[in-house]
C-alpha cells in the first residue's frame, strides 16, 4: 500500500470523498458547505467535494441563483442555512430512511444549539423504538482553543459521553482521522467527531497550530472504536491525553526524559466506547497516572477515567491521580490568558515530575 | 360540501375513528382504575385529522407524530394490541415497553416512534423527506404537530428549508385551541398559528375543519399529490379540540364551558360522520352497531390480552442503546 503524507483536514476529506465513492448513502451537509470561492466548512474540510459529488450551491451558482429551491435529489453536498435544529434534525430523520449522514458544525460550540435534536432524538431512537429504527449520522464538531474568545473555544467532548447512545471519538492523527471517518460514517449508530482546529493543518493558518501531517495510506482502512494508542512508551508515570494535549504531552515528556523520568503516553482516541484496559496495563508498569484535556477540570472526561480506575485498580497506584485541565472558567480571548488557561507542556511537565517524585 | 366518498371509504375511514375513540376511552377508565402506568395525552375529539391525512398513504409512506400520538398510530395501521400492550409497558408492546405512551411506534407501518418534544419531529421529518428525495422515492411524509410546536424555534428553522428544499413533508398543525393549559391566543399574534406563517417560507397552506374527515382528507389528497409530484411542503391547519385534558390530571379548569359545550357536543367529529353515514345511506344503523360492537370487542379483547402479557425481561433495559443490527 502506498503512502501520502497529508494534513488532517485532507485525510478528513478523502475519507468523505472515499465513503461517498463507495456508498450512494453517504452524503454531506452543513453550513458553507463547498461554497465556490468560500472555506469549505469554516476549516476546509469539504472543499472541492461539489466537483465530482454535486453541491446544491454550486449549481445554483451556476443558473445565478435563479433556482431557489432547485431540485437537490442528485447533490450530495448540500449547503444547509444557519439553522442547527435543522441541520441537526435532518441528519436524524435522513439517517432513519437509510441515508448516511455527515454533518459539517463549523464550530462545535454550535452543539448547544441542536442538544435536543442529538441527546433527546438522534441517542434514543434506537432504544426508544426497541430496536426498530438506527441512526448513522455523523456529526463533525470543530473544537479547541483558537484565539477567538468564549464562543468558538470550547473543548465539549465530556458533554457528551454522558448520553447513552451516542459514540464520541476524538482523532489527532492524519492516520486516525481518515480511517475513524471512515469507521464513523459506517457505523451505525451517531457519532460525534471532535477536531482539534489547531490540529487540521488546512490552509487557514492559525496562531500555535501543530504540525499533524502525517503518513496515510492510499487505499481502504479503517480505525477501529475503543482502541487507544501508545503514542510514547515510558516507565514512570502514564499520562492519558486527547487531540492537541497529547502533542503537549509529548513536548513535556521530551523534556523530563532529560531528567531521568519517563513518560508513557496515552492518547485515547475515542471516549465512547473508551479503552480502560491499555491504561490499567500502562498504569499497571507506572503505579502513577496522569490525564490531561483541554476541557474544563469539573466533569470532564478525565473524572470519569480517574473514578473508574479508582474504582476497579486503586490497588496498582502508588500515588494520587493527578488531573491538568482547563481550570473551571470560560476560555478568554486574549491570547495571554488563553495560553494561561488551557494546559501546557510546561504546565504537564510540572505535574507530571511532582508525581513522578512521589 | 365536500365530495363525500364511496360507501368502502367512507365506512373504512369510519372504523378507524371509532376504533380511535374506543381505544382512547378504555385507556381512560384503565387509568381512572389505577391499573395502568404513567401518563396520557389523549386524542378523544381528534380522530377525523388522524384518519382523513392518513387513511390512503401506503406502508412506505411515513408518519411523525406528538406526544399525543395514538390516534396517529391506530390511523397508520399499528394494530390495538401492540398499542395496549406498550401502553402496560410489557415486552410484546409496538417499542417492547422502551416507549411508552408517548413514544408508540411501528416502522414496518410507517409510524415513526412518536416524540414527545414538542416540534422535535419537524426537522427529522424533513430529513425524511430529504431522504425520500435523494433516493428517488415517491413517498411522502405526514408530520403532525400542535398549535404550541408553530412558536417553537424547530417550527421556523424546518419550514424555511422545506420550502426552498421543496420536501415531500406534509405538515399537520392539530390546532386544538391549547398549548398546553396556555390558550394559543395568548402567545402568537396569529389567528392561523401555522397556515397564517407558512406564506413567508414559501409554503402553501389551508386552514381546514378538522373535526370533518371527508374536509381533512380532501385537504390530504391535495398535499400529498403535489408532495409526490415534487411541488414540496405543504401546511395544513386543522381547527380541533380534545375533548379531555391536556394529560392525564388536567381537569381543564381554564377552558369555557360553552366553548366545551360547543366543540364536543355539536362538533364531535366521530358523532357527527356517524350521523353522515346514515344520512348518505352508506350504511344502516342496525349493521353499524354490529361493527361497532366488534370493534369494542377487538378492544375490550386488546385490554385483557395486555393485562395478562409478559413483562419485559429486565436484561432488556440494556439493550438497543446502539444498533444491535
Amino acid at each position: 500500500m502506498t503512502m501520502a503524507m497529508m494534513s488532517i483536514a485532507d485525510a478528513l476529506k478523502s475519507a468523505i470523498a472515499e465513503e461517498m465513492r463507495r456508498d450512494p448513502s453517504v452524503f454531506c451537509l452543513g453550513e458553507d458547505e463547498d461554497i465556490p470561492g468560500g472555506m469549505g466548512g469554516a476549516f476546509t474540510v469539504t472543499k472541492g467535494l461539489g466537483d465530482e459529488f454535486g453541491a446544491n450551491v454550486k449549481i445554483a451558482k451556476e443558473k445565478g441563483f435563479e433556482t431557489k429551491g432547485l431540485d437537490i435529489a442528485n447533490d450530495r453536498v448540500i449547503n444547509t442555512p444557519i439553522s442547527e435544529i435543522l441541520l441537526s434534525g435532518v441528519c436524524v430523520g435522513s439517517a432513519m430512511a437509510g441515508m448516511r449522514p455527515v454533518a459539517d458544525l463549523q464550530y462545535g460550540d454550535f452543539l448547544f444549539c441542536m442538544m435536543d435534536q442529538l441527546v433527546n432524538q438522534a441517542a434514543k431512537m434506537c432504544y426508544m423504538s426497541n430496536g426498530q429504527v438506527h441512526i448513522p449520522m455523523v456529526m463533525r464538531a470543530p473544537c479547541g482553543a483558537t484565539n477567538r474568545g468564549a464562543q468558538h473555544a470550547q473543548s465539549l467532548e465530556s458533554y457528551f459521553i454522558h448520553v447513552p447512545g451516542l459514540k464520541v471519538i476524538c482523532p489527532s492523527t492524519a492516520y486516525d482521522a481518515k480511517g475513524m471517518m471512515k469507521q464513523a460514517i459506517r457505523d451505525d449508530n451517531p457519532v460525534l467527531v471532535f477536531e482539534h482546529k489547531l490540529l487540521y493543518g488546512g490552509k487557514r493558518k492559525e496562531a500555535g497550530q501543530l504540525s499533524a501531517v502525517g503518513e496515510v495510506p492510499d487505499g481502504d482502512y479503517t480505525v477501529p472504536f475503543g482502541k487507544a494508542a501508545v503514542r510514547r512508551e515510558g516507565r514512570d508515570v502514564t499520562i492519558v491525553a486527547n487531540l492537541l494535549m497529547w502533542y503537549k504531552a509529548m513536548q513535556a515528556a521530551d523534556e523530563l526524559e532529560k531528567e531521568g523520568i519517563s513518560c508513557e503516553i496515552i492518547d485515547p482516541r475515542s471516549l465512547v466506547p473508551f479503552d480502560y484496559d491499555t491504561v490499567l496495563e500502562s498504569v499497571k508498569k507506572t503505579g502513577k497516572l496522569m490525564i490531561v484535556h483541554e476541557d474544563h477540570y469539573n466533569g470532564g472526561w478525565g473524572a470519569q477515567l480517574a473514578s473508574y480506575v479508582a474504582e476497579n485498580a486503586i490497588t496498582l497506584l502508588d500515588a494520587p491521580i493527578v488531573r491538568v485541565a482547563a481550570p473551571d472558567c470560560p476560555i478568554p480571548f486574549s491570547p495571554t490568558l488563553e495560553n494561561f488557561v488551557i494546559p501546557s507542556a510546561g504546565r504537564i511537565a510540572e505535574e507530571a515530575r511532582k508525581l513522578a517524585r512521589l | 360540501m365536500s365530495q363525500f366518498p364511496n360507501k368502502e371509504k367512507a365506512l373504512g375511514m369510519y372504523k378507524k375513528m371509532f376504533e380511535i375513540r374506543k381505544y382512547e376511552e378504555s385507556i381512560y377508565y384503565l387509568f381512572l382504575e389505577g391499573i395502568m402506568p404513567g401518563t396520557i395525552h389523549q386524542s378523544t375529539g381528534e380522530e377525523a385529522s388522524a384518519v382523513g391525512m392518513l387513511y390512503d398513504l401506503t406502508p412506505d409512506d411515513w408518519m411523525a407524530s406528538t406526544h399525543r400520538p395514538a390516534g396517529h398510530d391506530i390511523a397508520k395501521g399499528i394494530p390495538v394490541k401492540a398499542m395496549m400492550c406498550e401502553m402496560f409497558g410489557k415486552a410484546e408492546g409496538c417499542c417492547g415497553g422502551k416507549g411508552g405512551a408517548m413514544h408508540t411506534g411501528d416502522i414496518s407501518v410507517g409510524a415513526m416512534v412518536a416524540n414527545a418534544i414538542v416540534g422535535g419531529n419537524l426537522p427529522i421529518a424533513a430529513g425524511v423527506g430529504l431522504a425520500f428525495k435523494m433516493q428517488k422515492k415517491n413517498n411522502v411524509v405526514v408530520c403532525f404537530f400542535g398549535d404550541g410546536a408553530s412558536n417553537e424555534g424547530s417550527y421556523h428553522e424546518t419550514m424555511n428549508a422545506a420550502g426552498l428544499w421543496k420536501l415531500p413533508v406534509v405538515y399537520v398543525c392539530e390546532n386544538n385551541l391549547y398549548s398546553a393549559n396556555t390558550s394559543i391566543s395568548l402567545t402568537c399574534c396569529q389567528k392561523n398559528v401555522a397556515a397564517d406563517r407558512a406564506a413567508v417560507y414559501g409554503i402553501p397552506s389551508e386552514v381546514v375543519d378538522g373535526n370533518d374527515v371527508v374536509a381533512v382528507n380532501e385537504a390530504a389528497t391535495r398535499a400529498i399529490a403535489r408532495a409526490r409530484a415534487g411541488e414540496g411542503p405543504t401546511i395544513l391547519e386543522l381547527k380541533t379540540y380534545r375533548h379531555g385534558g391536556h394529560s392525564r390530571n388536567d381537569a381543564c379548569g381554564y377552558r369555557a364551558k360553552d366553548e366545551e359545550e360547543l366543540w364536543i357536543k355539536q362538533r364531535d367529529p366521530v358523532k357527527n360522520f356517524r350521523k353522515r353515514l346514515l344520512e348518505e345511506q352508506v350504511i344502516g344503523e342496525e349493521e353499524l352497531e354490529k361493527i361497532e360492537a366488534a370493534i369494542e370487542k377487538e378492544i375490550a379483547d386488546a385490554v385483557e390480552y395486555a393485562k395478562q402479557a409478559p413483562l419485559p425481561a429486565n436484561e432488556s433495559a440494556l439493550e438497543n442503546v446502539f444498533w444491535e443490527g
